[in-house]
């Protein structure tokens, strides 16, 4: 019988130290790992460097002041009012440092970290101001092979005018830790998807030392082979080094089985507004343990209803 | 199978013919927003079989009707991950023929069969687009969604933009943060900038590509009741062929039937662009 990889979110905490690199999974505000990333904001563990598709899971992580440097190509909470509002103040108040990226960039640099490639070229990047975000960070390639690439043929034929292609070097986007969000797992590790979209859960777990999935459900492996269709079977278990069961763990970003919180997402950029209500917001719903957490929302829920 | 009337008997259909078929519409009373769902829909002509990805309603619209009109060919998504089998209404779903998660569109975008139509918070002469942040990169003064697909798509692939609101906050001297990149970027030493193409810009005033002198913008059409003047004094820049251009072509009584019957019933287009 394989390992029974149940964990709990503070000892997956208790792995992390101060320094490290941590890929999150997800898409903007679409299944992000927020319990996990809930706990990390509420841990001693600081200085770290942080690789996401952003969402509120950076936002939270800046607020928290545990951010020095975030690789990203974008930070979103896809519906309105769309901009993080604290990723925007640690943007605004320079206090950390960005190394932006094209989205493409992003799945390139985890590829050549989960293939143990040192780069991987690619077209993206070149001309615009990513090069000048990475501050000499970034370099370029010369291609090898004599160039030619039109559509009409396939053969190898020398650029007439004798060029060859420059390309970005995209650097492997190693992590010490990766957080994802599958909706449903096993106490192994292996884990589906059952929304529309896998994102690149799967990469960064594969371009990671230590590996993290918080899940919705943690079923058998039987039900959960038996349950979805095999294609959804996206992240196995010897990618996986521990898994949390967290119901509704992605609140309030979406997963399979919920959809986002939008009305509780308006609710977090509004209480960032000013400090006595954020205030607020911290002390009900972060300095708290996730299922304090999870209680308080239900609770938040039910006032709103009322207020109808 | 098309459940779609629209989408089996609009293509091919004779202009001259679809005239004495609309209900509703009115040539006189033609908003600006038609106009500018039609000139997003010219953005697609000749594109034949590859994605469409326009980012806001205007293009989407646009890209729809370019699909029932000249287009059928073109690949539409429901802005998530599924392909449409159908071209439905602005915020309805239909029948799929495909899927096209995010991972899938980096590899479409790299093999450059992509028109995106993307929004500006910045761009200027050449083209150069910024939707990053305002002010210094590392301590900006305005933080935005960051650079996300622009410095791929351009380089990968077709790229036209749309401005709902043409001002010369916009249409700026030089784009703080250059995410989308401009003709002025391309090393002619370099193959791999062989495939940037900054198609098009559509805004409110009129329809523009980079045609001018040394690639710069070039006023293609304005829209009715637009005035050089009013592009001059709403554009930080000179902007070429401003005296000279025509007005944007009418849109035809089947485009406008398509426009307010099947894919935008709700007017979504009237409250983006007001007349």
């Amino acid at each position: 019988m394989a390992t029974d990889k149940t964990s709990t979110l503070d000892e997956v905490i208790a792995e992390l130290s101060d320094g490290m690199t941590i890929g999150i999974g997800g898409w903007g505000s679409r299944r992000k790992p927020m319990a996990l990333v809930r706990a990390l904001a509420r841990s001693s563990v600081t200085d770290l460097t942080v690789v996401t598709y952003g969402g509120a899971d950076l936002g939270l992580l800046c607020e928290a002041g545990k951010v020095t440097k975030a690789y990203y190509g974008f930070v979103s909470l896809d519906s309105a009012p769309f901009y993080d509002p604290w990723f925007a103040k640690a943007r605004t108040t320079g206090t950390i440092t960005a190394r932006e990226m094209d989205e493409g960039m992003v799945k390139c640099g985890l590829e050549a970290a989960a293939a143990r490639l040192p780069f991987l070229p690619i077209r993206a990047g070149l001309g615009s101001d990513v090069p000048a975000f990475w501050e000499g960070e970034l370099k370029t390639v010369v291609s090898p092979y004599p160039e030619d690439w039109t559509r009409s043929h396939s053969s190898r034929r020398p650029d007439p005018d004798g060029r060859t292609q420059t390309l970005i070097a995209m650097p492997a986007l190693r992590l010490d830790a990766a957080f994802v969000h599958l909706d449903r797992a096993d106490v192994h590790g292996n884990a589906a998807y059952t929304g529309v979209d896998p994102y690149f859960d799967d990469l960064y777990l594969a371009a990671a030392d230590r590996r993290y999935l918080e899940t919705d459900e943690l079923v058998t492996t039987e039900e959960l082979v038996g349950s979805v269709e095999r294609e959804r079977l996206v992240v196995n278990r010897m990618n996986v080094d521990r898994v949390v069961h967290t119901p509704n763990g992605a609140h309030f970003t979406f997963s399979g089985s919920y959809g986002r919180d939008e009305a509780f997402q308006r609710f977090y950029v509004e209480s960032a507004g000013d400090e006595a209500t954020w205030a607020a917001f911290k002390a009900r719903f972060l300095d708290v343990d996730e299922q304090t957490y999870q209680d308080e929302v239900a609770k938040w829920q039910a006032e709103q209803e009322d207020n109808q | 199978m098309s459940t779609n009337d629209a989408g089996n008997t609009v293509s091919g259909s004779n202009q001259t013919d679809a005239g004495n078929t609309v209900s509703g519409s009115n040539q006189t009373d033609i908003t600006r927003a038609e106009y500018c769902v039609t000139s997003c829909a010219d953005i697609f002509t000749g594109a034949g079989e590859i994605m469409a990805s326009p980012m806001a309603p205007t293009p989407l619209i646009g890209a729809r009707l370019a699909r029932l009109t000249t287009e059928p060919d073109l690949l539409i998504t429901d802005g998530e991950a599924l392909i449409l089998a159908d071209t439905p209404a602005i915020g309805k779903t239909g029948p799929i023929e495909g899927w096209m998660p995010f991972r899938k569109v980096f590899d479409v975008v790299a093999s450059g069969r992509r028109h995106v139509v993307m929004g500006a918070n910045q761009i200027d002469r050449f083209g150069n687009q910024n939707l990053s942040a305002f002010g210094p990169l590392q301590h900006p003064t305005r933080q935005m969604f960051g650079v996300r697909g622009a410095p791929g798509n351009t380089i990968n692939h077709p790229t036209s933009y749309w401005v709902a609101r043409h001002s010369s906050r916009v249409f700026v001297d030089q784009v703080d943060i250059v995410s989308g990149i401009g003709f002025d970027k391309i090393d002619p030493q370099n193959p791999a900038y062989d495939h940037l193409n900054i198609h098009r810009i559509v805004t409110n005033l009129g329809v523009f590509d980079f045609g001018g002198p040394d690639h710069t913008m070039r006023a293609l059409s304005l829209h009715p009741g637009v005035g050089a003047d009013e592009v001059a004094e709403n554009t930080s820049f000179e902007v070429a062929g401003l005296a000279d251009a025509p007005t944007t072509a009418t849109p035809t009584d089947e485009q406008l039937r398509i426009i307010r019957e099947v894919l935008d019933p709700k007017g979504v287009r009237n409250r983006e662009v007001k007349s």
